[in-house]
């Protein structure tokens, strides 16, 4: 695994960094190593609680390994009413996982989310946070064809 | 029937956003020069005297807010902009930022002139790691050209918490802290960032103020509502024919909004429900299509304009199964600080749950009534004491819905 003190080190001076590092721990794993943890508490100046308390707080970053692809489904209200509950069925069965599981080659993760923000093409995905619009259960295969 | 009118949507695709000289060639940075040449007072007045009142959903008086840290002394200030639209239904601001970054710029080197600032950040929300590289090719476009002269704008990621749109959480965020609403007062203006004295505004907000100082107050302060000036930017979700976005002048009437603009209900079936403002915002009836969307106008039905997310419910929407799912976000979203949030969000969304699923009792309704009350008074922030308005108000305008899952 490649170093991630080198990855908070970039971000060490910068006031109120530590979230930043987050991203970029993210952005290289995919998730946040639990280590790193330990390492961003120190290069901070806070106590290991404390970035622990950071690093959870935030819906989109995630202690320990977790699939190469997140796939997120918004359930707010706007997809809500659109179908998104199809689509989650779609997701489910075409991967054979249920919501919050990683497939077993650690490829795909699926997650709920609240909204992300593109609410003119109900119901949303995002995958690695690229949106798909208007999603429908029969649109699913190819969306997941592109990244299988 | 209700018109566009572009204010901040002024140059939405007549420039390249990536192109700082279109923006330049559109008259862009002419305002904040001749910000520069103002007294300091002066500009503040000007503001303050437009009227124009926050748009992330608060409604207070930008220029006020802007006086309380222009009065004070000291080494540092800050500008921030809240760019975290979280409100589900809301896309204005990604709109915004994605068509016009320098008008978003420009607002905020205005203010930072005016408070004595010489260091911005926008804190963009998580979901949109697509705006944040956007918005920093744009800077290094200003920072490039000189534009903003000594005035520094830096961009910060979200992580997916709505409670970051809260002025305070979103300041304990950039600090790089859990994300949890601060005590007030101290207001921001005062003691904000890092201790400092911080203006927190919405992207739409700074997007107003360059062509504000252009035209000035008495121009802006005629259009629209007299007490909510300006235009607001409008997004349709929902059962609604033209689900896309709109600027509006504030006086235009909600029926305008969803039948004119919005080209009514899809399938020409009947309306039944619209929810304006975001999740947070309350469920309007057929019978007060007609009030305004401007600020105090929705107040006034116990509802409010807030984003200006327009979510449209046709007749055959299940206003309660709707609610349920509205009562659970505000329980993810909930920071946990406070305790008639933490429990009261829980609490709300398991009795509305319990009356979708057919298991409700009558005893409930009270009880929903009760905790809702408890909460808008006595939360911390604005996310518990919103929270209640979609339950209160559906309980209000739309009771024979839940009655119906009682029996």
């Amino acid at each position: 695994m490649s170093d991630y003190t080198t990855i908070i080190d970039s971000y060490k001076d910068k006031p109120g960094g530590i979230i930043e590092a987050y991203h970029a721990l993210q952005k290289e794993y995919n998730y946040i190593p639990e280590d790193a943890i330990t390492a961003a508490a120190e290069a901070f100046g806070m106590s290991p609680a404390q970035a622990y308390g950071v690093a959870t707080f935030y819906s989109y970053f995630k202690v320990g390994p977790r699939g190469r692809y997140i796939i997120r489904i918004c359930e707010s209200a706007p997809c809500h009413v659109a179908g998104a509950e199809e689509v989650v069925s779609a997701l489910e069965s075409e991967l054979g996982i249920k919501m919050g599981e990683t497939t077993a080659d650690g490829k795909f993760t699926l997650e709920f989310t609240e909204c992300v923000g593109q609410c003119q093409a109900t119901p949303i995905i995002t995958i690695n946070s690229k949106p798909y619009e208007d999603m429908s259960a029969e649109k699913i295969p190819a969306v997941l064809a592109e990244y299988k | 029937m209700a018109e566009e009118m572009r204010i901040v949507l002024r140059n939405v695709g007549k420039i390249d956003p990536l192109k700082i000289e279109d923006y330049i060639n559109a008259g862009g940075y002419k305002s904040l020069e001749k910000a520069r040449g103002m007294d300091r007072g002066e500009l503040i007045e000007e503001v303050k005297k437009s009227n124009l009142r926050g748009r992330g959903g608060a409604g207070f008086n930008c220029g006020m807010k802007w006086s309380f840290s222009y009065k004070l002394e000291t080494d540092q200030k800050y500008v921030v902009c809240n760019a975290d639209e979280g409100e589900p239904g809301t896309y204005k601001d990604r709109i915004i930022m994605m068509n016009d970054p320098q008008s978003l710029f420009e607002g905020m080197a205005i203010c930072g002139y005016a408070i004595g600032s010489n260091k911005g950040y926008i804190y963009c929300r998580g979901e949109y790691p697509y705006v944040v590289e956007h918005l920093n090719k744009a800077i290094a476009q200003a920072k490039d050209k000189g534009v903003l002269g000594d005035f520094d704008i830096e961009v910060r990621m979200g992580a997916g918490a709505y409670v970051c749109g809260e002025e305070s959480a979103l300041i304990e965020s950039i600090e790089g802290h859990r994300g949890e609403p601060r005590f007030k007062p101290p207001f921001p203006g005062v003691e904000g960032l890092w201790g400092k004295p911080t203006i927190v505004n919405n992207v739409e907000t700074f997007a107003n103020i360059p062509v504000i100082l252009e035209k000035g107050a008495e121009w802006f302060k005629n259009i629209g509502a007299a007490s909510y000036p300006g235009t607001k930017v409008l997004t349709l979700t929902g059962d609604v024919v033209n689900r896309t976005y709109f600027e509006v002048p504030t006086n235009v009437t909600i029926r305008d909004v969803v039948f004119g603009l919005g080209g009514g209900i899809v399938d020409n079936k009947k309306f039944k429900a619209v929810q304006i403002g975001g999740t947070s915002g309350g469920f309007i009836p057929e019978e007060l299509l007609d009030t305004q969307i401007d600020f105090d106008s929705m107040s006034k039905i116990g509802a409010a304009l807030g984003t200006g997310a327009v979510f449209v419910m046709d007749e055959t929407r299940d206003i309660v199964d709707i609610v349920t799912r509205i009562t659970k976000f505000f329980e993810h979203e909930s920071c946990g600080k406070c305790n008639p949030c933490r429990e009261g969000t829980k609490r709300m969304h398991e009795m509305v749950e319990r009356i979708n699923n057919g298991t409700g009792r009558v005893a409930d309704m009270d009880l929903l009534e009760n905790l809702g009350g408890v909460m808008s008074v006595a939360c911390l922030c604005g996310l518990g004491q919103a929270a209640p308005a979609p339950v209160l108000t559906t309980l209000k305008h739309f009771k024979n819905e839940f009655n119906a899952k009682l029996n």
